[in-house]
């Protein structure tokens, strides 16, 4: 069965012929999204600058109600 | 603490979402339709036995191969977006958006790894019939696929089935049907899939109207015409129903959005529809200029869209944001007043929490809970921001609206020439079938230009404006990556198109 399966992508992927191409652009696509983009500009800007739950929660709360106390300078 | 909100910032990261989820959909909506019209044409293959039918089949199902590939994961970048530019809001919707989102990549993970690759590798090695399953699989998988990125863009625009944990800053789940039946994510659901049917109709009409012109694989093309164009046609019409529903449910759930939709600024009864007009770009909420340079309306249609009922009032920006007791609408200014007071007993809770003061904390909910409805107003820093930008959305709105009243007639004249036998010598229809390809995508973008940009000034209506959703970055990070996803989606666009073009010239194999 696993075998079977095995065989069927491996010559389903042999026979392709615009396929190859495609492929090779979405794993140039993949590569440069998660090694390049996630890895360098994207960081989770909540999980890599506050260690726990309670801390981010903490933050968010923060950036809500002060927001408004700088908007109010604006009325 | 935090620093002054930087606006410049908040319009670059809203520019990069805007850049990114228009990208995105070049490529959805022709997915979820020409998957459907493979499906179409293979049925018609199994049920005949007519190998023209096979080689149809291949030919459409490379070119939704090409799209799907040069598509597939670009919506991933907005995931990565959230976590960066909208960390406050990531956070605050994690609990309604989790469940829906990990359902779609588990969704499509499935769907994609089993039976693309039973679509794609399985021809003449598994039968016909779980071959043709397996196509209807990922028709059917696709559009159920984006069923529950459309339920959280419908949270969005209006949040149901969920409350507001001021511990921890989370608008948390309390009934997921509520949140799945709404009736704005189910009329969103059903106008956005149906109107990628008549993109995928136009594009196959479209392609093969080249072919025709070109005089090359005629009979590919005739039926492959006849086939989108019956497709198209449903769809078109269906479009025109579900789109008077979702304007029907914007007037009752966001109605700031349809009058911008369409420049009302006065509400009025028997308010009338814009067919044409040229907005009055200077014109700003309360002041007294003309809306419209020149319009000319339909009488008593928009009160009929609004409210299914001729002579009722439609409410106008002014009335929406400076109030209109008769009306019984609340002005914004009373609104950001009492947001102000919600805000206020917020940071008391949490001071009082920090305490460890229960009984403070204690009174300090109670009060917010008596305002935390327009606790987003409290943000809002004029009563005019709660308007969006009235220009983008009303032009946005008719382009869509004229196009998607073409499409139904361009489907028409398809079938009848079909019918008569003169297809091929109607040059001048030939034309507008292939110019009917682009002006299917703007359609679609310009639809979800009414639905985001209508939406502003809030990233979730009137709980959280896209200012407070923000991360507070520096305006040279947010542009950096904007430019930088430029370039890379051009360079795939580029790609897609001329890969694209290049199976067009080839055409369908060889018998």
């Amino acid at each position: 069965m696993i075998a079977n399966i095995y065989t069927f992508y491996r010559d389903g992927f042999r026979s392709m012929r615009v396929g190859k191409k495609l492929w090779a652009i979405i794993f140039i696509k993949l590569f440069i999204m998660f090694a390049v983009l996630k890895a360098f500009f994207f960081p989770n800007y909540l999980n890599t600058n506050f260690a726990t739950d309670d801390e981010r929660a903490g933050h968010v709360l923060v950036h809500i109600t002060q927001s408004r106390k700088m908007g109010e300078h604006n009325d | 603490m935090i620093e002054q909100v930087d606006l410049s910032q908040v319009n670059w990261a809203r520019a990069q979402f805007a850049l990114t989820a228009m990208y995105h959909w070049i490529f959805v909506p022709l997915t979820l339709g020409l998957s459907f019209l493979v499906a179409f044409f293979e049925s018609i293959y199994v049920k005949t036995g007519n190998e023209e039918w096979k080689r149809i089949t291949k030919f459409w199902m490379t070119l939704f191969g090409i799209n799907f590939a040069i598509g597939v994961a670009t919506g991933i970048i907005l995931e990565f977006q959230f976590g960066t530019n909208w960390s406050n809001y990531s956070w605050m919707v994690g609990d309604i958006f989790g469940a829906p989102l990990a359902i779609e990549g588990i969704f499509a993970f499935f769907l994609e790894a089993t039976f693309f690759a039973l679509m794609f590798f399985g021809w003449d090695r598994v039968s016909v019939k779980l071959h043709l399953f397996s196509t209807w699989m990922v028709a059917v998988g696709s559009s159920l696929s984006a069923v529950w990125i459309l339920v959280a863009n419908g949270w969005m625009q209006f949040p149901v089935g969920m409350a507001f944990n001021p511990d921890t800053a989370r608008f948390e789940m309390q009934n997921f049907w509520e949140v799945i039946f709404s009736p704005v994510a189910v009329s969103k659901f059903s106008h956005t899939t149906s109107s990628g049917f008549v993109l995928a109709s136009l594009f196959v009409l479209g392609i093969s109207c080249w072919y025709l012109l070109k005089g090359r694989h005629q009979l590919m093309a005739k039926r492959s015409i006849a086939v989108a164009s019956v497709f198209g046609l449903l769809a078109a019409t269906y479009v025109i129903f579900t789109g008077d529903e979702a304007a029907y449910t914007v007037a009752q759930k966001q109605p700031m959005k349809l009058a911008a939709m369409e420049g009302l600024y006065v509400g009025e009864m028997n308010a009338g529809l814009v067919a044409v007009g040229i907005i009055n770009a200077a014109k700003n909420p309360g002041d007294e200029q003309p809306a419209f340079l020149f319009d000319v309306k339909l009488p008593g249609l928009l009160s009929l869209l609004a409210n299914r009922q001729f002579g009722s009032f439609v409410p106008g920006i002014d009335d929406l944001v400076y109030g209109n007791e008769e009306q019984g609408i609340v002005s914004v200014a009373s609104r950001m007043e009492r947001g102000r007071q919600a805000i206020a007993y917020l940071a008391a809770f949490k001071e009082a929490t920090d305490n460890e003061n229960e009984v403070a904390s204690q009174m300090a909910l109670q009060q917010f809970n008596v305002y935390k409805d327009d606790m987003g107003y409290g943000h809002l820093t004029s009563p005019a921001d709660a308007a969006p930008p009235v220009a983008t959305t009303y032009y946005a709105f008719h382009i869509m609206v004229i196009l998607g009243t073409l499409f139904p007639l361009v489907f028409l004249l398809a079938l009848y020439f079909l019918h008569k036998e003169t297809l091929e010598k109607q040059r001048l229809f030939l034309f507008v079938g292939i110019l009917c390809v682009p002006l299917g995508y703007i359609a679609q973008q310009a639809g979800w230009v009414v639905s985001e940009v209508g939406r502003q000034p809030w990233a979730i209506q009137g709980l959280l404006p896209v200012q407070v959703a923000n991360t507070n970055l520096t305006t040279g990070t947010v542009q950096t990556t904007f430019f930088i996803f430029l370039g890379l989606f051009t360079l795939l666009l580029i790609a897609e198109i001329k890969i694209m073009c290049k199976q067009i010239q080839l055409g369908p194999e060889e018998k």
